[in-house]
């Protein structure tokens, strides 16, 4: 096998390893750490059922972006939207043996690159143009920004201008990095260049920005019920206080 | 460029380029030894005040998930940069909540981050230098913690969090805020933020009778420290004195009347207001809120009742039950000591514009709407309220109780623009221990957007008052008004209106 291709396997494990530990890491600390006042941000929810609502409205349709500012909506939106999309569409590239049929019909969703560099250009285009971003963003904003251009940019010359890497061999890599039987990786330097900065992308999740994926389901100001009259709210450290008034 | 008063329409406030420093400065006066020592801060700043901040601020974020949350999850989009009304004040882009949070997420990347730790420029990390302290101070300073950022915010960050979270590192290294931390002191020592000694309240209470019989002809009371009353009414010690909220006391007492409910306010807990919330000091807060649970023990009450204050009604809506057991469904020995006592067949604690509503849903009182007539008024939707709290446990019942009370105590009522009222209401300006002499400037400036949006409701529909259920807003709006060519008698309590039209039974 060549020098490069293990050394790529060998970043990938490496960037999953972080990704694993780190992102459990943090999802645990999240967890872990007390909320000691109720602090629901209106329009809250008076029950569960409205915080579950409130989560669907914030996580498919970005509901407080929409409120907050349409152009950023839409390039925040379209961008998520189309991730999403996409990673459905590589599955078939990594899912180890046999495919599921329905995996093969997920082409059309290659097409989701186009709102995923709309996307991005326009986010990229507030940072720059718009005084109150700009200022805001340090050189990581940028960057991430960059990086995904870039992989959305080589994933599309693949697809779109007749650059296609050898597939069977794209497949063994991929699928190979799953179940551990390691294989060649394909010749052409795009498809490097497209995985490359993936697995970068997967490094360094869990001590970037990117925590904001989980970040947003343990927000006390979203994730409570507004119901403090009806019921006590207590951590451990409050309720320690209230020991010697017992 | 646009001035002050110079109202350009149709969009209420033009989002401002922004000018840097356009704000910068020394921030408000700075709390004395004496203050600092008496609420156990430090007096002055502390030799290693670096590394008692750095520890501080480990501390805040192992024991709030919001802090710990709100520090990672910022992807600066930018969604909240044009919602302060600090910022579309005073166009200082460090009034951005992003940029305000900033301050401290940049030093908290800077000591708990890797890539803070090792690559300080490409993230944006920063040293906790004398710099970075000044401006932690000027600019945590201009926060009125309305939590209007919040609503906007894809990821729920709530930048009072981050505002609290900093003034409570900065106490802890000696260096607090005058106007804030004095109150505290005086709430501590005498029971109110004023510092209104039992004898001057109830003489002010005798007085505010007789003027009652003297407008009316009816003996309405306004008791105190009546032990087994129904209810404790709690309300904020500017109802005692200040204008215009001493009509709204007048309006609670003369609503308590009609209901033949009997009440007492309590000369130990005589203050609903904690600022204790603004300096983000949990045991503060704590032990002014167990003011009141002594007080509704002491005095074997069955209901409590808190007054028209902002941010003391999101104190107890949301807290006191956490902070004293003041409320309802606890299973510990430790609150049901109190909730066992109290009546459970209504919420605990509850707003007067509950109880107020309450019984004008049920026909209990009489209005001579007419009296109000020469008024069309429209409501301010106090931040606390609004985005904090709820009435009536229905959804939105925040927005809805206040103005069904103004409904049926006046025949003209209009709304202001829908972009500036309800959760997305604009903050007074003078909120969160920024309503000081030493901080006009800002609460002008702060004031604009809700300025803007009252001007708008003037022109296109009368509007000649401007009613709110907060002292903190009441206080700010007298104030700041003329600035903007207003009349600063238009601020009323909501329960002004109601005392002006309510009809008392000659008994």
């Amino acid at each position: 096998m060549s020098l490069i291709s293990i050394s790529l396997i060998f970043f990938f494990y490496i960037s999953a390893l972080i990704f694993i530990s780190g992102l459990s890491y943090k999802i645990i600390q999240y967890w872990k750490t007390p909320a000691p006042l109720k602090i629901p941000i209106a329009p809250s929810a008076l029950d569960k059922k409205g915080v579950f609502l409130r989560y669907f409205r914030e996580i498919f349709l970005f509901a407080s972006l929409f409120k907050a500012n349409k152009w950023t909506w839409l390039f925040g939106w379209s961008f998520h939207l189309a991730l999403v999309l996409l990673f459905f569409r590589h599955l078939v590239y990594f899912w180890p043996g046999e495919v599921p049929s329905i995996l093969y019909k997920t082409e059309p969703l290659k097409y989701a690159a186009y709102p995923l560099i709309f996307g991005l250009l326009g986010l990229l285009g507030r940072r720059l143009f718009v005084d109150r971003v700009r200022y805001i963003s340090a050189p990581s904003d940028f960057l991430m920004l960059i990086v995904f251009i870039f992989i959305a940019s080589t994933g599309m010359i693949m697809t779109f201008a007749n650059n296609h890497p050898n597939l069977l061999m794209v497949k063994n890599f991929a699928s190979g990095l799953i179940t551990f039987n390691w294989s060649e990786l394909p010749g052409e330097i795009i498809f490097l260049l497209h995985i490359f900065p993936v697995f970068c992308l997967i490094a360094i999740f869990p001590i970037s920005k990117l925590l904001h994926a989980p970040g947003i389901f343990f927000s006390p100001t979203l994730n409570q019920v507004d119901n403090a009259r009806k019921k006590r709210h207590l951590s451990d450290w409050a309720s320690k206080k209230e020991d010697d008034l017992k | 460029m646009s001035t002050d008063n110079q109202i350009k329409l149709p969009t209420y406030v033009e989002t401002p380029s922004i000018r840097r420093d356009s704000m910068a400065g020394d921030g408000p006066f700075k709390a004395s030894v004496e203050i600092q020592n008496n609420l156990g801060f430090p007096g002055e700043k502390v030799d290693n005040w670096q590394e008692v901040a750095i520890n501080k601020m480990a501390e805040t974020k192992s024991k709030y998930k919001s802090v710990q949350v709100f520090l990672d999850s910022c992807m600066k989009c930018g969604a909240c940069t044009d919602k302060c009304h600090y910022f579309l004040g005073t166009a200082d882009p460090k009034n951005m909540p992003v940029a305000r949070q900033d301050l401290f997420r940049s030093v908290y990347r800077r000591h708990f981050t890797f890539a803070g730790k090792y690559f300080p420029r490409l993230v944006g990390a920063k040293d906790l230098d004398e710099e970075m302290l000044d401006d932690w101070y000027n600019y945590f300073h201009q926060c009125s913690q309305c939590r209007r950022c919040a609503v906007f915010c894809p990821s729920g960050i709530d930048t009072a969090e981050i505002s609290m979270a900093a003034r409570e590192v900065m106490n802890v290294i000696g260096v607090g805020q005058k106007y804030t931390n004095q109150i505290l002191g005086k709430v501590k020592k005498i029971g109110n933020n004023l510092g209104m000694p039992e004898p001057a309240l109830k003489d002010t209470l005798l007085d505010l009778e007789e003027e009652i019989k003297d407008d009316t002809g009816v003996d309405v009371k306004l008791p105190i420290d009546i032990e087994n009353s129904e209810v404790l009414m709690v309300s904020p010690s500017a109802d005692f004195f200040a204008e215009p909220h001493i009509d709204g006391l007048i309006g609670y007492a003369k609503v308590f009347h009609e209901s033949g409910v009997s009440w007492t306010l309590s000369s130990y807990a005589s203050e609903a207001a904690n600022f204790g919330m603004f300096i983000g000091n949990y045991d503060v807060m704590r032990e002014g809120a167990l003011r009141i649970r002594k007080a509704a023990l002491d005095l074997n009450v069955k209901r409590v009742i808190i007054g028209e204050c902002g941010h003391a009604w999101r104190v107890a809506y949301s807290f006191w039950n956490t902070l004293s057991g003041i409320g309802g469904g606890a299973e510990d020995e430790y609150a049901l000591r109190l909730q066992d006592q109290l009546d459970s067949n209504y919420p605990q604690p509850q707003h007067m514009i509950e109880f107020t509503y309450d019984l004008i849903k049920n026909n209990k009182l009489t209005f001579e709407k007419s009296n109000n007539d020469h008024r069309v008024v429209t409501f301010h939707d106090s931040c606390n309220v609004a985005r904090g709290s709820n009435m009536g446990d229905i959804e939105n019942g925040q927005f809805i109780l206040p103005r069904e009370v103004i409904k049926a105590a006046c025949n003209n009522f209009i709304d202001m623009p829908k972009n500036t009222i309800k959760s997305a209401t604009f903050c007074c300006g003078g909120g969160a221990g920024l309503l000081t002499d030493d901080l006009i400037d800002l609460r002008i400036k702060g004031a604009k957007p809700r300025m803007h949006a009252l001007r708008k409701s003037e022109q296109e529909s009368g509007v000649n008052t401007l009613a709110a259920i907060c002292a903190i807003c009441k206080s700010q709006f007298s104030k700041v008004l003329p600035n903007y060519d207003f009349d600063p008698y238009m601020v009323v309590s909501v329960h002004q209106l109601v005392s002006d039209a309510i009809v008392l039974k000659k008994t």
